[in-house]
């Protein structure tokens, strides 16, 4: 889960931005207007976080991966069925390698 | 003077139609088919504007899209639109256009004195005269703006219409020249669904001009039989008069479809709208955009009379207008030796046809022999000379063998027309818009498109390949695959002959020596519509730029309405060499969407105005409030009552009147606009302690709390009262503006960390409609609207809720306050609301029950000291930072407690919710005045807080402020000031946020 605090509602002006077509893994494949971005997929909440150091807590609120290339990321169908699932998006090319849900690893096989 | 004029035949014009326009207030007239510049041209007309920097005059240099100098306002009034391409303007009946450029007027320009003040307006010359001291900048950008030029906006509201469509197609294809006809043909006869989209008037491209044949036809012909059998086909869409104007991504392209434009405003049916924007998905795209030819760069290349040679070939052919009665070629490649033949065909004298290379192709050889036309090889035009009309004659030079000298000059030759064609650059601008990265092909001298990231590849000419044999191949070819790769079964197209002579290779020479009778003023333009020169560019790189993005802003290369289409190839290629590099290793700029402007009004379609940018959000009372002639105040979506005006108030007199009813009386308040979330489930409550800093666990069926979510980061991000409706069952609100916010945060939460939670949320925001009733006649006005519970203190404690009826509605009656009064929050179904209000009303009459808006509801808080999350706090502040650890759980973990404890958030001197009140109790700060610790202090002053509320309380009879300040909770009783903006200090006292009944005795009462 990613915290500090959830985006706004996206106005009309940069919902015309938007262009890409994701796959809802209950829905199936809608324009990107329908979807709000989660940031990277896979941050566990630490079980106990006062166990933590102040910098392990800040490497779990602050620190991401700003991956180049294929990165795993939480999205939400908010205008649909108002799921979260995970996507693989290679941050280069926009491409979508294959989405899934949440709680399941990505497939092994994506290069 | 007439020196151009309309041919007897040939064109494909109707010259059985006259159109009549008015151009710079003169009339004219043309014929359907013509474009603006055509018109024009055919009656004389050569200068068509001002240009940017040194106020040269200009003539038309293309035919089309890449046009840098023919820019014109069309239209007039709300109607007007500016910087329309005189070469894409179709005439219609009434026109009425003006040249953009050269205020006072064409004939006499003030900014023509820049062009002999041109040693001080070099590369750069913004930044380096005017930007310092921003003053000065202020004071001269108007004029530099003005007498710049460019189009005006309209004044008035635009009166046209303009839509959306959202299309899904198989195969794309944006041009609808050779290669992209037989691409479409290819597609569709495979079955597939096609959207061909064409800039022009009619479909064709280079044929509309090119005196070919296609497969034994004309390729006129060729066109019209295809076009008839793609329009037979049921999945093939045509698009006319529309622009791709971007490729995203996804294969996500933006069409600018023109509708009405050609045939003028008012004509078209009320239900036609004016332009249409196509959002369109493809699961291929074939792309066919053509090439655009290059101007060659020369001393005096801007002198109106200077042409693209294409373009020249287009004016004769398409229109029938010879452009002058005497021409010149200067080229580098084959292509501009048929600008010559076109000029004879036209009956113009054409004097010369003047080639950089040693050996130029054969074929064209012969065809300008025949004419009996000189061809100067191995020679350049090293100037020109120009009068008041445009040009006059070409200095003809030797060069050497490298190209970077003139061996000799070699005489002059007097043409009114000087067509030239330095190669041709493909229209790379979708692949890379695509995410391609164009690569440079020496060979070729342009840029090609490199490797495909996106489902698309390039055809024809846009694609590197120049022959028509090639563009037609390659369509087919791209046309079928594009469909099988989308699914179809693929179908077949026989590929027609076509007859072409092998051609010579190109010879680029990005730079052409001054020659002999250049003088000082040396000017080899790139960029006409910026005044950029060569000159300016290898400025750029002696100063050390380095990048040709970097260059481009400094110089402003490819800045204006065509963005660069004709110099910023040329561009990159002068800097390459002044860097010592290769082009290649130079690039391109980006290019960026749109290919060419678009309206305002496309881009916002119908989402227009206040109903349709944004949905309004109203509560069921609405009405009511208007009858009432409350104004109202935006929060979020919703509409919410600022404050009700009485007969003659201003919003102080009312808000004070509001204010002293709540307190002293009776007043009630819409409240239905709180975000309202069900929840429910045997995990509700441990939920709850997740979200929520205190502790859920004892909260009992009817009892309610207050409670503050946080971020991880421990900053507050939400607020509300929870209210307890059975065991594993709750109601939630939330702030006006957070409550889609909050249900989304929550949902994450239950989604992806802790899916083994059994809770279930349901947004109820709008199946209720919430009413507060406070003041000291709160119980009394309930109990005369026919409350049927027992409202009694004991019997009805404070934070409770209690279900039963309310002037027959059926309700839930919650003893809550946000004003610090005895209050009851009465939730009823929302079709019942209107109906509740307006029994209150009557029940509290005798009380003169008042309602109060948002404005009130602020002031009352503000006098108990309750923050409102977004306005006291801003993202960066905590509950300890409000004073309110007690509401902070020590015994469980909650989202955003591990943040409190590090060391940012638990240092001592962070700001904390303090109360002002200013010494003279008459003055009100403004919300957002910066507060700092003395009168006078040496700058920069250090800033330690800010005002975050600030009103004037009718009830204490004073100002009122909260505040956060800098280790505010240690400093109470201090003096503070704040500076404000007209130079005034205002000193103030730290004091406690509460200032009114801070015993809590009311609520409680
Ligand atoms: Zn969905």
């Amino acid at each position: 889960m990613n915290m500090a605090q959830p985006e706004s509602r996206t106005s009309a002006h940069l919902r015309e931005a938007q262009m890409l077509r994701i796959e809802c893994p209950w829905c199936g494949e809608r324009d990107q207007e329908e979807f709000q971005y989660g940031g990277e997929a896979h941050i566990v909440r630490p079980e106990s976080p006062d166990t933590l150091t102040d910098e392990q807590w800040a490497d779990y609120l602050f620190n991401r991966a700003n991956t180049k290339g294929i990165h795993a990321e939480q999205w939400c169908h908010a205008a649909g069925c108002r799921r979260w699932f995970n996507v693989l998006r290679d941050t280069v090319s926009y491409a979508i390698l294959t989405v899934y849900r949440p709680g399941e690893q990505p497939p092994g096989n994506i290069e | 003077m007439s020196t151009a004029r309309r041919l007897q035949s040939g064109g494909l014009i109707d010259r059985s139609r006259r159109i009549r326009f008015k151009f710079n207030g003169k009339d004219y007239s043309g014929h359907p088919g013509d474009t603006l510049a055509a018109a024009l041209l055919a009656q004389g007309v050569r200068r068509f504007g001002r240009s940017f920097k040194y106020h040269r005059p200009r003539g038309v240099v293309g035919a089309g899209a890449e046009e840098p100098n023919a820019l014109v306002q069309v239209g007039e009034g709300a109607l007007s639109t500016p910087n329309l391409r005189a070469t894409q303007v179709e005439l219609y009946e009434g026109l009425t256009a003006r040249t953009v450029n050269g205020w006072p007027s064409l004939a006499f320009d003030v900014g023509a004195i820049n062009n002999r003040l041109s040693r001080l307006l070099p590369a750069g010359f913004y930044y380096k005269t005017f930007m310092w001291p921003r003053s000065a900048w202020m004071r001269y950008e108007h004029h530099i703006r003005r007498a710049a030029g460019l189009g005006h906006a309209p004044s008035l509201p635009d009166t046209d219409h303009y839509d959306k469509r959202h299309a899904h197609c198989d195969v794309f294809i944006a041009g609808g020249g050779p290669a992209g006809l037989i691409a479409a043909l290819g597609a569709a006869r495979s079955g597939a669904r096609v959207l061909l989209v064409d800039e022009q008037t009619q479909l064709g491209g280079t044929l509309l001009f090119a005196p070919v044949a296609i497969g034994g036809r004309t390729g006129l012909d060729w066109v019209s039989e295809l076009e008839a059998e793609l329009r037979s086909f049921p999945e093939v869409t045509i698009l006319n008069r529309s622009t791709v104007t971007g490729y995203y991504d996804h294969n996500f392209l933006v069409v600018n479809e023109r509708r009405t434009d050609h045939i003028g405003p008012g004509q078209a049916s009320s239900k036609t709208t004016r332009e249409r924007l196509w959002r369109i998905r493809a699961k291929q795209v074939v792309i066919a955009t053509g090439a655009i030819e290059r101007p060659l760069v020369f001393d005096g290349n801007d002198a109106p009379g200077v042409m693209l040679a294409s373009a020249v070939s287009t004016y004769i052919r398409r229109f029938a207008v010879a452009p002058g009665r005497s021409g010149v070629v200067f080229t580098n490649n084959d292509s501009g030796y048929q600008a010559a033949l076109d000029m004879v065909s036209a009956g113009m004298e054409v004097r010369a046809v003047v080639d950089i290379r040693e050996n130029p192709g054969a074929s064209v050889l012969a065809a300008v022999s025949a004419c009996e036309i000189p061809v100067y090889r191995e020679c350049v035009v090293s100037s020109v000379q120009s009068g008041f009309q445009g040009l006059k004659r070409i200095e003809l030079a030797k060069l050497s063998p490298g190209g970077e000298d003139i061996l000799s000059h070699k005489g002059l030759i007097n043409c009114q027309v000087l067509a030239i064609s330095g190669g041709w650059s493909p229209a790379v601008h979708l692949h890379s818009q695509s995410g391609g990265r164009p690569r440079y092909d020496s060979a070729k001298a342009c840029f090609v498109p490199g490797s495909s990231v996106q489902a698309e590849c390039s055809v024809g000419a846009c694609g590197g390949s120049f022959t028509l044999a090639a563009c037609l191949r390659e369509g087919a070819d791209a046309g079928i695959s594009a469909a099988v790769q989308s699914g179809w079964p693929g179908g077949y197209v026989d590929v027609p002959a076509v007859k072409e002579f092998a051609q010579a290779p190109i010879q680029p020479l990005w730079e052409v020596p001054a020659g002999a009778l250049s003088g000082n003023g040396v000017k080899k333009f790139l960029d006409f519509q910026n005044d950029t020169t060569a000159a300016d560019i290898k400025l750029a790189a002696r100063e050390g730029y380095r990048s040709i993005e970097h260059v481009k802003r400094y110089t402003a290369l490819g800045f204006g309405t065509d963005q660069g289409k004709l110099g910023n190839i040329n561009g990159l290629a002068i800097l390459a060499k002044a860097l010592g590099k290769s082009p290649d290793e130079v690039g391109t700029t980006t290019f960026r969407p749109n290919y060419t402007p678009v309206t305002f009004g496309t881009v916002a379609g119908r989402t227009l105005g206040e109903q349709l940018f944004d949905p309004v959000r109203k509560t069921a009372i609405h009405a009511w409030h208007v009858r009432r002639g409350a104004s109202f105040e935006n929060v979020g979506q919703w509409k919410r009552p600022w404050f009700y005006p009485r007969d003659g108030e201003d919003m102080h007199a009312a808000v004070n009147r509001e204010c002293l009813a709540a307190r002293n009386g009776v007043g009630v308040l819409d409240a239905s606009t709180l975000g309202k979330i069900d929840i429910r489930g045997p995990d509700a409550a441990r939920f709850l302690n997740l979200l929520y800093t205190n502790n859920w666990d004892n909260l009992q069926p009817g009892r309610c709390r207050y409670g503050f979510m946080l971020g991880e980061d421990g900053m507050i991000m939400d607020d509300g009262v929870t209210t307890c409706l059975a065991p594993g069952h709750y109601l939630m609100t939330t702030t006006t503006g957070g409550a889609a916010t909050v249900l989304t945060w929550m949902e994450r939460w239950l989604q992806t960390e802790w899916p083994e939670l059994k809770v279930y949320l349901t947004s109820v925001t709008d199946q209720w409609s919430v009413m507060s009733v406070a003041g000291p006649y709160a119980r009394t006005v309930l109990k005369a609207a026919g409350c049927d519970l027992d409202l009694d203190g004991d019997a009805f404690p404070f934070m409770s809720m209690q279900a039963g009826q309310v002037a027959g509605i059926s309700a839930r009656v919650s003893r809550i306050s946000f004003s610090g009064e005895l209050a009851f929050e009465i939730s009823v179904d929302a079709n019942q609301g209107l109906a509740l209000w307006e029994a209150i009303m009557v029940a509290g009459r005798d009380y003169d029950i008042t309602p109060y808006g948002t404005e009130s509801m602020h002031v009352l808080r503000a006098e108990k000291g309750y923050v409102i999350v977004g306005q006291d706090t801003d993202g960066s502040v905590t509950p300890v930072d409000l004073g309110m650890d007690w509401i902070v759980s020590k015994k469980k973990d909650f989202i955003g407690r591990r943040s409190l404890s590090r060391s940012d958030t638990g240092r001592p001197n962070r700001k904390q919710l303090v109360g002002l009140k200013t010494e003279d109790p008459s003055r009100v700060l403004p919300e957002g005045a910066q507060l700092v610790n003395s009168r006078q202090e040496a700058q920069p002053v250090p800033m330690i807080g800010h005002v975050s509320s600030s009103y004037s309380s009718a009830n204490l009879g004073r100002s009122i402020a909260l505040a956060l300040v800098k280790g505010g909770l240690s400093r109470m009783g201090g003096t503070i000031y704040a500076h404000l903006m007209d130079g005034s200090v205002v000193p103030a006292t730290i004091c406690e946020p509460v200032f009114f009944d801070p015993e809590n005795q009311r609520t409680k009462s």
